[in-house]
């Protein structure tokens, strides 16, 4: 009898975890991981909050808002949030999750950012300069900034926050990009000067990094302080409460440089469980959240939602591949990957799997973006095609048992992938079908993540995976495909080596000038395109829902939020009073 | 005294060897708590990890940090976390235990007052109608997936009829209001959760007091006792119930460390910040520092528990007190 009460909630021993119940969890947690990891390309060089991907706009929203669209801006009400998890330290170089980026990204202002076309623009600096040889950058900053408490902005904020970042002792993934930098001087209290060593393009992007304020954090640790948890900054926002956990609330900042935003408050709740989330947005409690595409597609539909909400897609900067670990000897042949990649249909995966809610990939970059280049090769479903190919390197079912085989060894790999995102485990299934019907047998071996990381991607012991990428607003790509990255823990972790590969992507990185860069990466992408070292599996949308009586969101190419501070609610509707 | 002295000397042993296994196992896990910040992130160099690792002591071996740990936990300090926050691990366990620890008491309390009746009541009619019927009540309540109940009473009070928060721990608006009304509020957020961690553990609790029952009421005093022409009532309301509650006091000793444990599903289904997802978080970033101080926390907790299962058995039953076996 005893046992039987201890496996239950309330009585039970000092183990925190429910047994039983760690399968369904550690999914969520995973994903959760994930997306702070994937998002940290993006992150680390814009200060958009989350959501900031983008393309078509959702003409579904759009149309739904023309009517109303005479009311007037207003200033007040509160905009609720969702989010799966809880912002970890907003400080945000020293922290690497989406949501601490979603919030401290309305609290502090970056030197330059990208507009909704992602171009640069200046944030904190109104213009900047780079000189001919590509190696000095010299930002001259805004006057009359102030702090949220009171004391002006000035080029010493941003000279600490530089010697803050590359300092040894603090604990930030961001380092990477500042230390190309050779010296960086302030020229009077509204210049700041850079010079690089080389020229180098991502270098702009990178002051994107939100700076902070020297008079409050000078000598100190700045592990310990208080702003993490109470953060100050120049941005359209001010923090005034955060209850772990729970909730994030910000205020309108009146003396916000670009005008006061229009949304007086933004309450970033925390809800770990998508259901329960979804459960609140229909009771109207919540404002925004990003949708699943079935609950985008079939949940959202009904009574309880027309008119209340409007919906957006457009394509995110991320996509999902089939990698090869090349210096596996089944890999090697070019042809065989390209044989894998004719078998699969990924307009089906796009079907079956994100109810049609993305794009075909055909290489690593978002096919909206100004490097994107469709390759001359493509790959539409072509089984008998596949099966030529193989035949060519030698692998024919030759004793009959439906598999290839070749030397007496049938064509048989395990793929992996990380516990936790049911898309990849989905994909896996449907290619796992389409790769059957051409005589290959594919395992699929799902892991939880840190363990899949260190087991099996950090030691490639891995035949193939299921993975994504979140790609920036940048083409640089070096740190994924150059082959001096492939050392332990590097990205390069399918050792693809190109020597033209590499010396594109080094030209690419040390040119500004935008015609001749994409040059580089239209080259860049054809060679991918032939080579196959990824199956480019597909680019998923983001599908935010937003309460209808926010007005003035208008989709762009960088997403939704880029114009936040201009979204309003007209008088007659808001909902919240304090 | 002596006996209670003995036990709290035997659980100084006791303490170290479960801290001591904990941390070997919680570092046998691969990946390290500077994987959430490099893991496939192009901006971490080779450069950037040694520094993070160096910074949280990773460098050292394992048995240094295990001693260095140690000497931190006899001054009483459990040390600053490794999650990105770095704030001190005491902040951040004091933090959540109210919440649970508040959850927890009350769905405790639900139950006891639920399932003592039940089991007593079964074992009286032992094999009626009724008892079977609860019987099954209990057990589907033991079955029934907390996740799947406590959405679809969401969906029903929450969405369809509005008359309770979906989740969450308080309304928006309340932070705002008076004293009463906070208090009111709060008591509406945290009706659901009770209920539904309440509704699990009825089964346990009611099956081990019909049992008890069953075993106390064939007694010979209780023949003796209705033999004497008393009320049935008094028979086992007076006589057999205080023989049968016994046992529930070690119930209630193992029950005090779950007192501080959350349910990782339960708290996440209805955002509760609670110790259970915090712990859990922990374990999936390798928070090394947050995940030994829970557990220091509730193995400390159990091995009082015990000891207070243990002493209230001697006050309450004369045959345990020391000397007498041996």
């Amino acid at each position: 009898m005893l046992t039987i009460a201890i496996s239950r909630n309330i009585l039970s021993p000092p183990c925190f975890i429910q047994p039983g119940q760690k399968y369904l969890m550690s999914k969520k947690t995973a994903s959760i991981l994930l997306l702070f990891i994937l998002s940290l390309i993006l992150v680390a060089c814009g200060q958009s909050p989350a959501h900031d991907d983008s393309q078509k706009a959702g003409k579904k929203g759009e149309s739904e808002q023309n009517s109303l669209e005479q009311l007037l801006p207003a200033h007040g009400d509160t905009i609720v949030v969702g989010s799966i998890g809880d912002a970890s330290n907003l400080i945000p170089l020293l922290a690497s999750d989406a949501p601490s980026h979603q919030v401290a990204g309305l609290v502090y202002n970056g030197l330059v950012r990208y507009d909704k076309n992602l171009k640069m623009e200046g944030e904190l600096a109104k213009s900047w300069e780079i000189s001919n040889d590509g190696l000095t950058i010299t930002f001259h900053l805004r006057h009359g900034v102030k702090w949220h408490d009171g004391v002006p902005f000035t080029a010493d904020d941003v000279m600490f926050t530089y010697r803050l970042i590359i300092d040894p002792k603090t604990p930030t993934a961001y380092a990477g990009d500042f230390e190309q930098v050779k010296e960086a001087k302030v020229l009077d209290p509204y210049t700041f000067q850079v010079v690089y060593e080389k020229p180098f393009a991502p270098a702009l992007a990178s002051w994107g990094l939100s700076i902070l304020p020297k008079h409050l954090l000078e000598s100190q640790d700045i592990t310990k302080s208080s702003l993490s948890r109470h953060p100050i900054g120049t941005g359209p926002y001010i923090f005034s409460q955060w209850k772990g956990g729970e909730k994030i609330e910000l205020a309108a900042n009146p003396d916000y440089f670009e005008g006061q935003p229009y949304i007086n408050r933004y309450r970033y709740r925390i809800i770990p469980d998508s259901a329960t989330m979804f459960l609140e947005l229909k009771a109207g409690n919540l404002d925004w959240m990003g949708l699943t595409p079935i609950q985008y597609n079939r949940q959202t539909a009904g009574k309880k939602f027309k008119g209340k909400f409007n919906k957006y897609n457009y394509l995110s900067f991320s996509y999902t591949y089939l990698g090869y670990n090349l210096k596996n000897p089944l890999f090697q042949d070019r042809r065989v990957r390209q044989a894998l990649s004719f078998a699969i249909n990924k307009q089906e995966l796009i079907d079956g799997i994100l109810l049609g809610y993305g794009r075909v990939a055909t290489g690593p970059y978002k096919p909206d973006t100004w490097f994107y280049h469709q390759p001359n090769k493509k790959y539409s479903y072509n089984p008998e095609k596949a099966k030529q190919l193989l035949r060519e390197v030698g692998w024919q079912d030759r004793d009959g048992d439906g598999l290839l085989d070749r030397d007496g060894h049938p064509f048989i790999f395990t793929v992996m992938t990380n516990q936790g995102n049911t898309l990849r485990t989905q994909t896996a299934v449907i290619i796992q079908r389409r790769l059957e019907e051409i005589g290959i047998k594919m395992k699929i071996r799902i892991i939880e993540w840190s363990a899949f990381i260190n087991e099996f991607i950090d030691k490639r012991k891995f035949e193939a995976v299921i993975l994504g990428w979140t790609t920036g607003q940048d083409p640089d790509m070096y740190d994924i495909w150059h082959s001096s990255k492939t050392g332990p823990k590097e990205l390069n972790f399918i050792s693809y080596k190109n020597l033209e590969v590499d010396r594109l992507l080094e030209k690419g990185r040390h040119t500004f000038e935008r015609e001749e860069r994409q040059k580089y990466y239209d080259r860049f992408q054809e060679i991918l395109a032939e080579e196959q070292p990824y199956t480019f599996l597909y680019v998923p949308e983001s599908l935010p829902i937003i309460a209808a009586r926010f007005h003035g969101i208008k989709p762009a190419p960088a997403g939704i939020s880029y114009n936040f501070i201009k979204w309003y609610v007209p008088q007659t509707l808001q909902k919240y009073s304090q | 005294m002596t006996f209670i002295g003995k036990r709290f000397a035997l659980m100084i042993p006791m303490l170290l060897g479960i801290t001591m296994i904990s941390f070997l196992v919680m570092n046998l896990a691969p990946g390290e708590p500077i994987d959430v910040l490099t893991n496939l992130n192009p901006k971490a160099t080779a450069e950037v990890r040694e520094r993070l690792r160096s910074h949280y002591g990773l460098n050292q071996p394992l048995p240094v940090r295990y001693v260095n740990w140690l000497k931190r936990v006899v001054r009483l300090d459990l040390g600053y976390s490794f999650a990105q926050d770095n704030r001190l691990v005491w902040d951040k366990i004091r933090e959540r235990i109210p919440i649970t620890l508040t959850i927890n008491a009350l769905s405790l309390l639900l139950i006891i007052i639920v399932a003592i009746p039940i089991g007593i009541y079964s074992a009286v009619h032992q094999n009626s109608l009724m008892d079977r019927v609860l019987t099954i009540f209990v057990f589907i309540g033991f079955a029934t997936p907390t996740f799947w109940l406590a959405l679809l009473l969401m969906i029903l009070f929450g969405v369809h009829l509005g008359w309770l928060p979906i989740s969450g721990l308080e309304s928006s608006q309340v932070t705002y209001a008076g004293f009463w009304l906070i208090l009111g509020d709060r008591a509406r957020h945290l009706l659901l959760p009770v209920l539904v961690s309440a509704f699990g553990g009825l089964a346990g609790l009611s099956r081990y007091m019909r049992s008890n029952m069953l075993e106390v009421i064939r007694q010979d005093y209780i023949t003796t006792a209705r033999a004497k022409g008393l009320k049935e009532i008094r028979v086992i309301g007076k006589h057999a119930l205080r023989n049968a509650l016994m046992p529930i006091i070690t119930i209630l000793g193992f029950s005090l460390p779950g007192l501080i444990g959350g349910s990782v599903i339960f708290e996440t289904i209805f955002a509760i910040p609670g110790m259970g997802q915090m712990f859990y978080g922990a374990v999936m970033a390798r928070d090394y520092p947050l995940i030994m101080g829970t557990l220091l926390i509730g193995a400390s907790l159990t091995l009082v528990g015990n000891l207070l299962a243990d002493i209230s058995y001697a006050l309450v039953d004369p045959r345990i007190r020391v000397g007498n076996n041996d």
